[in-house]
């Protein structure tokens, strides 16, 4: 809401030299949030003064066009020109070169005189042009920036003016005026009006408000007026769509009369385009009380006006000449010719007012928030009208707008108005609410005075009664959002000052700290960038071929994606079932950044829907749900696990002087995932495996012991690496890290330490060189039994004495005794089960 | 068999054997020994003069040898003379060899010196992302006053985060949220707009009274620029007790602002509106270490839990109350951290975590 400052200053004591921001000071202290300042001077400086056009001689120039050679007066007859300057004429008369034609010798025009300067820093001097020194400019609307006509320059008569030669031009335009622009909350409607905003300033800053509802009579209706009946058959929530509709009449208006500079003036820092005197009118009146009207040009209306839903299949060409067609649910103005308007909303075109209008129906009414906001919503029409009536208008504002509306189309259109009007419509029943006298200090934590209390109240325009032990208040009709006792409170600290609210500090009972999984969490990611990567954080949005490629394992399984109703691009329309396709892309950013060697990591949320995605119907607010309907809600929610993904490629050692390089390969990806199993002191197990996003050869799945498969890591696809422009041998890894989080143990358990010494065996088997040597040491450490303290690969070789097809893999074995020193025989034992196992599972020989 | 030492002493092969009975012939050895010691230059010179003064082969050595063939009462005052002589050779060796190890050592550590500036780099360093830095130590400040960590998914039901949170259906402020639904729209999912339903969610599950602080990740369909993102980071914290007052919201800000902008910080409320609050306010805090001096800078939301919002969740009104609040992660380190873009923060440049490291 834009707020011109000449016009608040009508309503309120604002000191002459308030800025803009000098208001928005005060009103943000009441909660009206500053925006902006809207000031013309800030692109515009004079001198710009009303000039007179003494002679014109049109000269035809050699490129086709006639220009006008004219002298102009821009100081009275006979009076000085104070002014000096270059290009300032000291007789007080300019010649001018001037390319429009719309004007005549003796026209009164606006002059920029050398030293202006216009919109778009557009500074004026004397030039020389067309053979004559033009020392100014006769300026159009929009050379001003108040318009967007540059068909000509702005005659002055046109606007109604016959100022006297030598004014300042930019006074009589209204152009020092400013306008403060403020947030206004959805809760306080009343404040998209200056009668609003005046009042809010005026708690503000402790002074006096002046009502400009309260300077207008509406007088009696004599007789009753256009027929108007209120026929809602389906009120939304039982709430009638129209409760209340006033209709004047007036006649013999010339709607073509200009629209005075003070209102253009006003309603352009208002931020509205003037359009016409009486669509200027019904606009004026609505900034200045918040009521929404709407004029018909009456002789285009036949019959009763009619408002009521619509019916199913009707349509109505609005003003801004669409057809649309009606749901049922729409309230519409209608006549016998069926709807003439969206209520709330829009008219409709049938009905418009125009240049030929003479008699002209003011419709000032009420509407509900709720069936408005629909509309709107279902027509995609935002409009000034439906903005206010959506967060609620004042019921008793509308007969007094509807007179202020008569008064202006009086003065300034002329006509006569009829002395019958309608009013039809019930007021709703004034909200009384209780308001216990210690509740405000219960709820803020400070005291208030009666006077505060009470005071406060009645400054908002609340009745504020005495009762047993409190108020009972009657808010303001204004005031819709006003329902309970604690939005009393609010409006009590409010004015009172949120400043004035001390500060004490709750102490809250012994908490437990971060939870076992968020500390979990924490030590897992700072291990991983303790490891050398970095973490990032993408987007969750990804396209259904990356969720059918990245999230399931197998190629072509049915998975089921969440799927976004109102994308930012259709591309990117579901939510992930893995991180990897994010991380790919910041891959590539990184790459096209100049960043080869990457290690990246993000930990977040994937979408796994089940059979159920949501549910059909929602509970009400303000009402705990019964257990099963809330069962239901949770039941609904798609299982949303962390997970943690890795993509590394390029050198994790970049080449430098004395360093040796070190590229990231796949068994980087194998061995961070067995980080984070140490960190979280979770046994895995890892064996080949096999995911569509990766290479078929290069893929380590990892389970739990209990089989639930934890995740995987490898290659990524080669062809899947080609098509996305990356490095062959960029590897990846992703688990599930909930589940990581479940299967730790709540206590580790410590293991003794025997110092005794160990004794070591190396074993070197030769077996097919498809065994994997994974299971192969499983099957030592099983065969070795309790002796077994470690065992590990320290060889792999295939060649020469092995034989085609073969590889001969070398494990080093402590054993070790709890209560002993082991002798060379029990440790040979040990090693010969151990291989015999081996060779019992794999035919392993034992080179 | 030649005589001759190795090493050819000093004084030169033909050295003379001193009779060991004539104690100037037996100085003089010593003599020559000790001359021998002291010219030597480094450790291998002085190997060949012990050889050649103490050697088997030496004139001490060989005049030594020859005590045994003298006459039994010669023999007493042969050794006396040759025994104090080897003698004073060989401490003269151990001083020698002593001071020359010590110039060998020192030359070795010179000789050994390396151009430390050009030591490659052997471990590569990681990062954590700052936001969930700022994340980690915004929470701890709670943890620390005694508050738990609430988290819920991020994917929610409609109801938890807009009905259970007072915004009635109809209403503009529901649409003031900018969000994004899963298809289809009736199902009633949607990407949370704020962490309130983790609240709410809280509000439902946890034992009375309720401290709690609700960080992660949420959704609005703002398209990316300098100043928005479509994903970005809150947290909300909520406290549910017997006599909660608006003083008690006031004083936990301020003291969580302290600890994360200094002991000057301070906090400052203006009137607002949210259908979950009542009274309702827009939170500034004092700067004190902003860019281009202290200020006051917007932050956040907050107020007293709407009696609405507890009806939803089964809490009496009447007995409890409550106040609620709201930070963005990424605002604060704009204005912390003095990030000016926000897409720093998201494009997934590794120079910006890596900039942080584990810190913030």
């Amino acid at each position: 809401m834009r707020i011109p400052l000449s016009w608040l200053r009508e309503y309120a004591a604002v000191p002459a030299d308030a800025t803009a921001e000098d208001v928005m000071a005060e009103l943000v202290k009441v909660g009206l949030e500053e925006e902006d300042v809207h000031r013309p001077t800030d692109e515009l400086t004079g001198p710009i003064v009303v000039g007179q056009v003494l002679s014109a001689v049109k000269e035809p120039q050699s490129n086709g066009k006639t220009i006008n050679w004219c002298q102009v007066r821009v100081v009275p007859e006979g009076a000085e020109q104070t002014l000096a300057g270059d290009g300032i004429d000291p007789s007080g008369v300019q010649g001018i070169v001037c390319g429009a034609h719309n004007f005549v010798e003796g026209d009164k025009v606006v002059v920029t005189l050398p030293g202006a300067v216009l919109p778009g820093d557009f500074r004026i001097s004397p030039r020389k042009t067309y053979g004559h020194v033009s020392a100014g400019m006769i300026a159009s609307v929009r050379e001003l920036g108040i318009g967007d006509d540059h068909d000509g320059i702005l005659v002055l008569s046109t606007l109604g003016l016959d100022p006297e030669v030598g004014t300042d031009a930019m006074e009589l335009l209204g152009l020092y005026d400013e306008a403060a622009e403020i947030n206004v909350t959805p809760d306080r409607g009343y404040c998209f009006s200056l009668r609003g905003v005046a009042r809010e300033y005026a708690h503000a800053t402790g002074t006096p408000f002046t009502d400009p509802a309260a300077g207008v009579v509406v007088p009696p209706a004599v007789g009753t007026g256009y027929p108007v009946r209120l026929e809602d058959a389906a009120p939304i929530h039982g709430t009638p769509g129209c409760d209340r509709f006033v209709a004047r009449t007036v006649r013999g208006v010339d709607p073509t009369r200009p629209t005075p500079p003070w209102m253009s003036a006003r309603l352009r820092l208002a931020g509205i385009r003037s359009i016409s005197l009486v669509v200027d009118i019904s606009n004026y009146v609505m900034l200045d009380l918040g009521q929404p009207l709407h004029f018909y040009d009456l002789d285009k209306l036949s019959g009763d006006i009619v408002v009521r839903r619509a019916v199913e299949g009707e349509t109505l060409r609005t003003l801004d000449d669409r057809e649309r067609t009606l749901d049922a649910e729409d309230l519409l103005i209608t006549d016998a010719s069926g709807p003439i308007g969206i209520a709330g909303v829009m008219g409709g075109a049938s009905t418009e007012v125009s240049d030929a209008t003479s008699n002209v129906l003011i419709e000032s009414a009420h509407f509900d928030d709720v069936s408005i906001g629909r509309s709107r919503r279902r027509h995609r029409l935002p409009s000034e009208a439906s903005r206010r009536f959506e967060r609620g208008v004042d019921w008793h504002i509308a007969d007094v707008a509807a007179q202020r509306a008569v008064e202006l189309l009086l003065e300034l259109a002329g006509g006569t108005v009829d002395d019958a009007a309608t009013d039809v419509g019930q007021a709703p029943a004034p909200r009384v609410i209780e308001l216990a006298a210690d509740f405000p200090a219960r709820l803020i934590g400070r005291d208030f005075t009666d006077e505060q209390i009470r005071g406060t109240l009645t400054d908002l325009g609340a009745t504020v009664e005495q009762t047993d032990g409190g108020y009972r208040v009657t808010a303001p009709s204004w005031r819709t959002d006003l329902e309970t006792r604690e939005d009393l409170t609010e409006e009590v600290i409010r004015l009172v000052g949120y400043d004035t609210i001390p500060s004490t500090l709750p102490v809250a009972p012994p908490g437990r700290g971060l939870t076992r999984v968020q500390q979990q969490r924490r030590r897992l990611l700072n291990a991983l960038a303790a490891a050398g990567l970095t973490e990032v954080l993408s987007y969750p949005f990804v396209s259904e071929r990356s969720n059918a490629v990245f999230g399931s394992p197998e190629a072509g399984a049915a998975v089921g994606s969440v799927k976004l109703a109102n994308p930012l691009s259709a591309e990117l329309g579901y939510l992930r079932r893995s991180i990897l396709p994010g991380l790919v892309e910041l891959a590539k950013r990184n790459h096209s950044r100049g960043f080869r060697d990457l290690a990246l990591f993000e930990s977040g949320a994937v979408f796994l829907p089940g059979a159920s995605v949501g549910t059909e119907s929602i509970p009400p607010l303000g009402i705990r749900p019964d257990d099963a309907v809330l069962d239901a809600l949770y039941a609904g929610i798609p299982d949303q696990p962390l997970t943690i993904a890795a993509l590394l490629t390029g050198h994790e050692v970049p080449p430098s002087a004395g360093g040796m390089p070190r590229s990231w390969d796949w068994a980087d990806a194998v061995d961070l995932v067995r980080l984070m199993a140490q960190v979280t002191g979770v046994d895995v197990v890892v064996r080949q495996g096999s995911h569509q996003a990766f290479h078929p050869g290069r893929t380590a799945e990892f389970t739990l012991r209990s089989g639930e498969v934890l995740g995987y890591a490898g290659e990524l696809h080669p062809k899947l690496l080609a098509a996305q422009d990356l490095p062959a041998r960029t590897v990846a890894l992703e688990i599930d890290a909930d589940l990581l989080f479940d299967a730790a143990a709540d206590v580790i358990v410590a293991r003794p330490l025997s110092t005794y010494p160990p004794a070591t065996q190396d074993v070197a088997l030769v077996v097919d060189a498809g065994v994997v040597a994974g299971e192969v040491l499983e099957t030592l450490r099983e065969g070795a039994g309790e002796l077994l303290e470690d065992v590990g690969l320290f060889d792999v070789y295939t060649g020469q004495g092995i034989g085609e097809g073969r590889k001969s893999l070398a494990f080093a074995l402590r054993f070790r005794a709890p209560d002993r020193t082991l002798t060379a025989d029990e440790a040979s034992a040990a090693r010969d089960a151990a291989v015999a196992l081996a060779a019992e599972r794999f035919g392993a020989v034992q080179r | 068999m030649s005589e001759t030492p190795d090493h050819a002493a000093p004084d030169g092969p033909e050295a003379q054997v001193p009779d060991p009975l004539d104690a100037s012939s037996v100085a003089a050895a010593v003599d020559a020994a000790l001359a021998a010691i002291a010219a030597a230059e480094d450790l291998d010179e002085l190997k060949a003069v012990r050889i050649a003064h103490t050697g088997e082969k030496s004139p001490l050595s060989l005049a030594n040898r020859g005590i045994g063939a003298l006459p039994k009462e010669q023999k007493s005052a042969a050794g006396k003379n040759i025994g104090p002589a080897r003698g004073r050779i060989n401490q003269a060796l151990a001083a020698r060899t002593a001071e020359l190890e010590i110039e060998r050592d020192a030359r070795i550590l010179v000789e050994e010196a390396v151009d430390v500036t050009a030591a490659p780099r052997r471990r590569r360093t990681g990062a954590r992302h700052p936001l969930s830095t700022l994340q980690e130590r915004v929470s701890d400040v709670f943890v620390g006053m005694g508050w738990e960590i609430a988290e819920g998914p991020e994917l929610e039901s409609e109801w938890f985060n807009f009905d259970a949170l007072n915004f009635k259906p109809d209403h503009p402020a529901r649409e003031m949220q900018d969000t994004f639904f899963a298809e289809p729209p009736e199902a009633h999912l949607v990407l949370r707009t704020h962490t309130s339903p983790v609240q709410v969610r809280s509000m439902l599950e946890r034992d009375l009274p309720i401290y709690v602080l609700c960080p992660g990740k949420v959704f609005r369909t703002d398209e990316l620029d300098a100043t928005h993102t479509p994903v970005f980071h809150q947290f909300e914290g909520l406290a549910i007790d017997k006599g909660l007052t608006m003083a008690d919201l006031v004083g936990t800000l301020e003291h969580f602002t302290q600890q994360l902008f200094g002991d000057d910080a301070k906090v400052r409320l203006r009137p607002n509106y949210f259908p979950f609050t009542e009274p309702s306010a827009e939170l500034d805090i004092w700067h004190p270490g902003a860019k281009g001096g202290p200020r006051w800078i917007e932050w956040g939301g907050c107020g007293m839990v709407n009696p609405n919002v507890l009806r939803a969740t089964g809490i009496d009104p009447e007995v409890y109350s409550g106040f609620a609040f709201g930070m963005g992660i990424e605002r604060a380190l704009m204005f912390r951290n003095e990030v000016s873009d926000m897409r720093d923060m998201i494009e997934g440049d590794v120079r910006f975590s890596e900039h942080f490291g584990m810190e913030i």
